[in-house]
């Protein structure tokens, strides 16, 4: 199990190596990629801001979860952090499991988790040259965002 | 008094305008701390979605302040 932060491009066919186990017969990966729109706007990149401390403890956390929740042998999750242009891979998570259906399942645990629960954040900056916390109503005073929770 | 030390991260920072406070406060969980900073400080204020974490463990809003803990406020996150 492995979950690593970089600021750097993901190598997912490294990744990939590091999965080889000739007791399963599925790897299930997602791969989070830049997209060159959100929202109605026009998106030229992204700016990921992590916490790598919490992030990296808590993204072990959840592949562990992973492992005890469904029958899977290994998973891996790579995140980048900094500049991103559109097109550039932002998330990679991979699963290998003797059988398709817990892999299908725990990647999509892992990356569901990952985008609630880590410490990571996303600006987006756009062709009008605004910038914008994705999720966020605290730069945005006519409170578009919408997400509820338990907050203060 | 307590003595605590306070980090905002991605749009509460922005906010803010600073990173990192060193607050005294009688907050008695991190959900009265965060309510005091939202009194102090223009721009910053409550959001449904926001995390905490003290001393590098993710904490709930119920969490009790101790003197020397630092405490670290989450705007929504958004990775992936």
């Amino acid at each position: 199990m492995k979950f690593q932060v970089s600021d750097t491009g993901i190598d997912a066919s490294a990744l990939s190596a590091e999965l080889e186990d000739v007791r399963c017969g599925a790897m299930a990966s997602f791969e989070g990629r830049v997209r060159d729109h959100n929202e109605g706007q026009e998106v030229l990149r992204l700016e990921y801001e992590v916490y790598r401390p919490l992030a990296t403890a808590e993204g072990m956390n959840i592949l562990n979860e992973a492992r005890s929740r469904f029958d899977i042998a290994d998973a891996v999750c790579a995140h980048r952090e900094g500049v991103l242009e559109v097109g550039e891979t932002a998330v990679i998570v991979l699963v290998v499991a003797a059988h398709r259906d817990a892999a299908f399942k725990a990647c999509r645990f892992i990356i569901d988790e990952v985008k609630r629960r880590l410490p990571i954040w996303k600006k987006e900056h756009y062709a009008d040259g605004q910038a914008h916390w994705v999720n966020c109503r605290i730069d945005d005073s006519a409170g578009a965002g919408t997400r509820s929770g338990s907050g203060p | 008094m307590k003595q605590v030390t306070v980090r905002l991260f991605a749009a509460f920072r922005e906010a803010a305008g600073t990173e990192t406070l060193e607050c005294s406060t009688a907050a008695a969980n991190v959900a009265d701390l965060f309510r005091e900073l939202c009194e102090q400080h223009l721009g910053l204020r409550p959001e449904a979605a926001a995390l905490v974490a003290v001393n590098d463990e993710m904490a709930d809003w119920h969490s009790p302040v101790a003197d020397g803990d630092r405490v670290l406020f989450f705007p929504p996150v958004a990775g992936g």
